[in-house]
């Protein structure tokens, strides 16, 4: 296949190595060594994208991170990636890529017309048009979303792996061109531990596009030689192709490190991309800059690129993007692009400088190789079929341009409105950019970190002089780590320079006519902002960047505005007629530049998102057909469905086999403290609301725990083992932090207090067996404890041996009947369980889950912290008030007599039946009057509700206003359909007031 | 991500901690003779400086012991750690 535009010779291209690549559904040649970008403009390939807002036709116009325009979707299926830059994917083999926004292809886009209408979309459009009427916003959202975005997100799971790496070094270098390489060096000389992370698939940064010497030879030779000497050091490692995207708190730095893209897709164990989190003692930031283009009318044609990287494509890949050629800069760096494309072969027209009277050593070799130069000059116009045809060049004044128009014919117009330091990790680490008039560019301020930036990022643009900054921020970053004595170790290499001319900034080129009044001039090509777009805003009162940002969309590209931003604040500043300190930059975020979900997941996907905790019984429920439900991290039995049967028949079944027999519930998830030591009374003492010393060995209670602020926190029953030893049950869910909750107040307040905690929620399996038979049950596998009333009454433990496992039994229930909380080591928990299984067979046992364990204990009107209170409750609010013991301080005691929590209008819980079959939905709001005028007061509303089988009835449990003393009284639960359910308000024990049941014998 | 010296295991990251709010507030010794007012502010209120702030810290992911820190707000650098009921550096708190 012939490659139109390939050079015949150079680059660092493999010519051995031919790749066939597919884009928009053509098939084209490229080489090794290519990215995307480069072999499509090897191949000729004009437009490459549509543009977001207005689909114009769009070209490549840079060649690496700050690309604007060629964003392209790359692959198939699940591995499909939106959102990458032609100019930063590597080429392999079968590489298929579209282009974005454009619908069939760039060429050729249906829905260009949108562009016709976009003087109807100024800026702020989508605030001012699709706010009303404000019932359509629902339809303006589905059609924007479908506009908006750069590509399509897979639909199949992400097949590839991920991982993440911690490390540590003295100092890490961000950027490996000139300055970056400098500072590895002689931070790796002077021992420091080294990382030095770079963007691009080789390191080297602008050497790799340029023609300059070092030491008097290519700088390609310096190049290697540096990195062989880094390679040899054992404390440096070398990371290409890892971006770093993010600088944080304490030195701490994000890194995207790309392992396989660049081969295509690869199956097996390497993961396709790895996150690098590096805590360094010292960074040197050698990010490099961007150029800035110009903005005149039409900039934004294909075939209008960036004039470094013009010469990067002619230098590095062998590509020369244009034949006829004119520059258009307002500084020295663009004449190398012109030495380089006339080297090269192509006829380069003209230079349109800006300046009135440029100079320097790049302007008079130019100037000595023949090529025009038309100073004072500006570009007016652009015409273009499908790229660049011929620009119109006028003479200017600073202001406007004057004269006529000069027509000139040529295929590429290569651009520079100088430079853009590259400060956005220095912007994330705490730093504020500070603008420099003699550079005419936003320059690294005082550090916040350990930090220090050296080259261009640091606004040096001499090569020597980034090779010197390189160093001496090397061996002063090592001397800081503690390396060396902070002297550059070596000699700066020779480089000639040669003498520049100063850049002068024209943040919009002067033209013919008023902005606006010619051809679009995009100040920001990826969010299609224009000139006009910020005089809008200007003239619409907006002054802070960070609010033109917003309103014109200006850098809020997924570039953040690595091309436009700036010129967009020397625009605003000149329509404001602020200079630009006042105007200032937008702040720079993490990323630098995007990172994809699956590296920020890394491994933590699918089983091993979280962790999951199973109880010792677990595979017996799972082979029981159990259905489980997540509780925190713990899988639970919600209930145990037979053939044919609903969940509402199931758990009626298990309720009634509790109530009527015998039932057994997996317990073992219910948080278990151990609580230790000669202060072990006084501690429960001060935490929960009632009295604990005079607990009686062997005996158990149950308590509530409060905040300060004298609202429930947990709840539970704590037993006595021993003088000095309780052992205290939580919530399953409360477990940790009630173990905080005491360690914290032990180890601030009280470390007086000799009390040890242990946590032994997962040291014990529990078997809880329940319903009038449970005695029976127990007694066939367990004989040497007596489990009589008399002998072993209702709340008390006992030590014993049940199915040959030793046991601690507990007299403890959550259903309202008689039942035995058999705990053994969580070894013996299936055997135990299926011993009890066993045991209970005559008795027809039935194995419950957590959905018949809330019915229950909601029949007995038992609530569970965290569903029936929500934080805001008191024991009084939850009608345990006599349970506060008057006779001691504890935690949040003092809060129960706070004005709030005396009002007589608090929520109370109470109990609300309904007269039909229907179940309140838990949620339910509860108002007096369904048909009140708006808004409805709302006195409270459901917490639990269910239907109770053993009553044959819904019964619900609920917060009300002032509830207690409205029993009897019917109250109205409204529903979404406009439907509303009457109910009454009961005692919220609606089974065995008087509690028989738990002592029957 | 703050890098945090626990008195007892060194520095580590953020992510092994636990944020506990500011550092000595002293508990009402006997709290059934204090206004309500006095007892909104001990359970309520908190500084919000900008600049240096005691706070409490827990290596929960650690040794779990409580530490207090001294951190500025507004660079977030921390002072080294020091035991709960020691008193602040600079002799504040």
């Amino acid at each position: 296949m012939i490659e139109p535009n390939r050079l015949a010779a150079g680059g660092r291209i493999d010519r051995g190595r031919p790749l066939g690549f597919t884009f928009d559904g053509k098939s084209y040649a490229g080489f090794a060594g290519d990215t995307l970008a480069s072999a499509l403009l090897a191949n000729g390939v004009r437009p490459v994208a549509r543009s977001f807002k207005h689909h114009r036709p769009r070209g490549i116009v840079g060649s690496g991170v700050e690309e604007p325009n060629a964003l392209v979707q790359l692959g198939s299926g699940a591995r499909t990636l939106p959102n990458y830059l032609a100019t930063q994917v590597e080429l392999f083999d079968g590489l298929e890529a579209r282009s974005v926004n454009a619908w069939p292809s760039a060429a050729f886009d249906a829905r260009a017309l949108q562009g016709l209408l976009s003087r109807f979309m100024p800026p702020g459009f989508y605030y001012k048009t699709f706010t009303w009427p404000s019932w359509m916003w629902p339809f303006y959202e589905r059609q924007l979303r479908r506009a908006g975005g750069f590509g399509v997100a897979p639909s199949e799971p992400d097949p590839d792996r991920y991982d993440k790496t911690n490390s540590h070094c003295d100092v890490l270098v961000v950027g490996a061109g000139p300055a970056g390489l400098s500072a590895a060096l002689e931070a790796g000389r002077a021992g420091a531990r080294v990382i030095l992370v770079d963007e691009q698939q080789e390191m080297g940064g602008s050497l790799l596009g340029s023609r300059v010497k070092i030491d008097g030879a290519p700088a390609s030779s310096w190049l290697d030689s540096t990195l062989a000497q880094l390679r040899e050091m054992p404390e440096v490692r070398l990371l290409s192709r890892a971006t770093a995207f993010g600088y944080y708190d304490h030195n701490f730095v994000a890194a995207l490190e790309r392992v396989t893209d660049h081969l295509g897709p690869v199956e097996g164990p390497t993961p396709r991309q790895r996150i690098w989190r590096i805590r360094a003692r010292q960074v040197v930031l050698a990010a490099g800059a961007i150029e800035r283009p110009l903005v005149f009318p039409n900039n934004d044609r294909p075939g209008v690129m960036l004039a470094s990287a013009v010469s990067t494509y002619v230098n590095r890949y062998a590509v020369s993007p244009g034949r006829r050629v004119v520059v258009f800069t307002n500084n020295d760096s663009a004449y190398r692009a012109a030495l380089d494309l006339a080297d090269a072969g192509s006829e380069v027209v003209a230079v349109a400088d800006l300046r009135p009277d440029p100079k320097g050593r790049l302007v008079d070799e130019a100037r000595r190789r023949g090529i025009e130069l038309l100073a004072g000059h500006t570009v007016v116009e652009v015409k273009d079929r499908n790229g660049v045809e011929a620009v119109g060049l006028m003479q200017h004044d600073g202001t406007s341009a004057f004269g006529g128009t000069r027509w000139t014919e040529c295929d590429l117009l290569a651009m520079s409105g100088g430079w853009n330091p590259t400060l956005s990790l220095y912007s994330q680490s705490g730093g504020r950019p500070v603008f420099d008039e003699l550079r005419a560019c936003f320059v690294p301020g005082p550090s916040t970190q350990a930090e220090r930036s050296a080259g261009a990022c640091n606004g040096e643009f001499t090569l020597r002089g980034c090779l010197s900054q390189g160093h001496a921020a090397g061996a002063g970053a090592a001397a800081a780590a503690g390396f060396g004595d902070g002297r550059a170790a070596a000699a700066v290499p020779d480089v000639d320079d040669g003498k520049e001319g100063r850049t002068r900034a024209y943040w919009i080129a002067p033209g013919a006519k008023p902005v606006g009044r010619s051809g679009k001039s995009f100040v920001d090509f990826q969010t299609d902002t224009t000139a006009v777009d910020i005089s809008i805003a200007a003239r619409e009162g907006y002054e802070s960047i960070e609010h033109v940002k917003r309103y014109t969309t200006l850098g809020m590209g997924t570039d953040q505005g690595k091309l436009g931003a700036v010129n967009g604040v020397g625009a605003l500043a000149g329509m404001l007629g602020a200079s630009i300190p006042e105007v200032g930059t937008t702040t720079f975020r993490q990323p630098y530049s995007p990172v994809t979900y699956g590296a920020i997941a890394g491994r933590e996907v699918g089983e091993l998102f979280d962790p999951v905790r199973k109880t010792p019984m677990h595979e017996w429920h799972a082979e029981a057909g159990a259905e489980f439900e997540n509780v925190g991290q713990w899988k639970r039995p919600l209930y145990y469905p037979q053939p044919g049967e609903s969940m509402q028949d199931a758990v009626d079944r298990e309720c009634l086999a509790v109530r009527r027999s015998v039932g057994i519930l997996d317990a073992s998830t219910l948080g278990k403290i151990d609580v230790k030591g000669p202060d072990a009374a006084k501690l429960l003492n001060r935490v929960y609301v009632n009295g604990w010393t005079r607990l009686g060995v062997g005996r158990c209670r149950y308590g509530f725990m409060l905040g300060e602020d004298g609202m429930i926190l947990d709840d539970g029953v704590t037993a006595r083992l021993a003088e000095r030893h309780f052992l205290m049950h939580t919530t399953t869910s409360g477990a940790a932090s009630v173990m905080s909750w005491l360690e914290r107040w032990l180890q601030t307040e009280w470390p007086d207090l000799r009390v040890h905690l242990t946590s032994v929620t997962d040291h014990w399996a529990t078997v809880s067996i329940n319903g009038p038979n449970a005695r029976r049950v127990v007694a066939k596998i367990c004989h040497d404890v007596d489990l009589s009333n008399q002998t072993f009454p209702f709340m008390s433990v006992r030590h014993g041996e049940v199915a040959g496992a030793p046991a601690r039994i507990f007299r403890i229930s959550f259903a309202g009947e008689l039942s035995y909380e058999v705990n053994v080591d969580a070894n013996y928990g299936r055997r135990v369980w299926e011993a009890v299984v066993s045991a209970g067979e005559e008795f027809g046992v039935t194995p419950y889950g957590t959905e018949a364990m809330h019915v229950l204990r909601a029949e007995k009107g038992y609530v569970i912290v965290g569903q029936d209170t929500d934080g805001s409750n008191t024991p009084d609010d939850m009608g345990v008030g006599r349970m506060v013991s008057a006779r001691k301080d504890f935690l949040g005691k003092r809060s129960l007599t706070r004005p709030d929590t005396l009002r007589e209008d608090r929520k109370q819980l109470v109990g609300l039946l309904t007269d039909g079959g229907e179940v309140l939905p838990e949620g339910g709001q509860i108002v007096e009057d369904p048909s009140a005028r708006l808004p409805v007061p709302m006195l409270g509303h459901v917490t639990s509700s269910y239907y109770s089988a053993t009553l044959g009835r819904p019964i619900a449990l609920a917060v009300v206003k002032g509830g207690r003393a409205r029993e009897g009284e019917t109250l109205h639960v409204p529903l979404a359909d406009g439907r509303s359910i009457r109910a009454r308000v009961a005692s919220p024990v609606f089974y065995d007031p008087s509690g028989e049941r738990q002592n029957v014998e | 991500m703050l890098l945090i010296e626990c008195p007892w295991c060194g520095p580590r990251d953020e992510s092994e901690f636990a944020y506990g709010g500011e550092a000595h507030i002293v508990r009402p010794p006997d709290p059934a003779n204090v206004s309500d007012e006095e007892w909104a502010d001990y359970l309520f209120y908190r500084k919000n400086p900008l600049g240096d702030h005691q706070e409490q810290w827990q290596h929960a992911s650690g040794c779990r012991r409580w530490f207090n820190a001294q951190r500025d707000t507004l660079t977030y650098q921390i002072e080294r750690g020091y035991g709960i009921g020691e008193a602040a550096p600079g002799g504040e708190g």
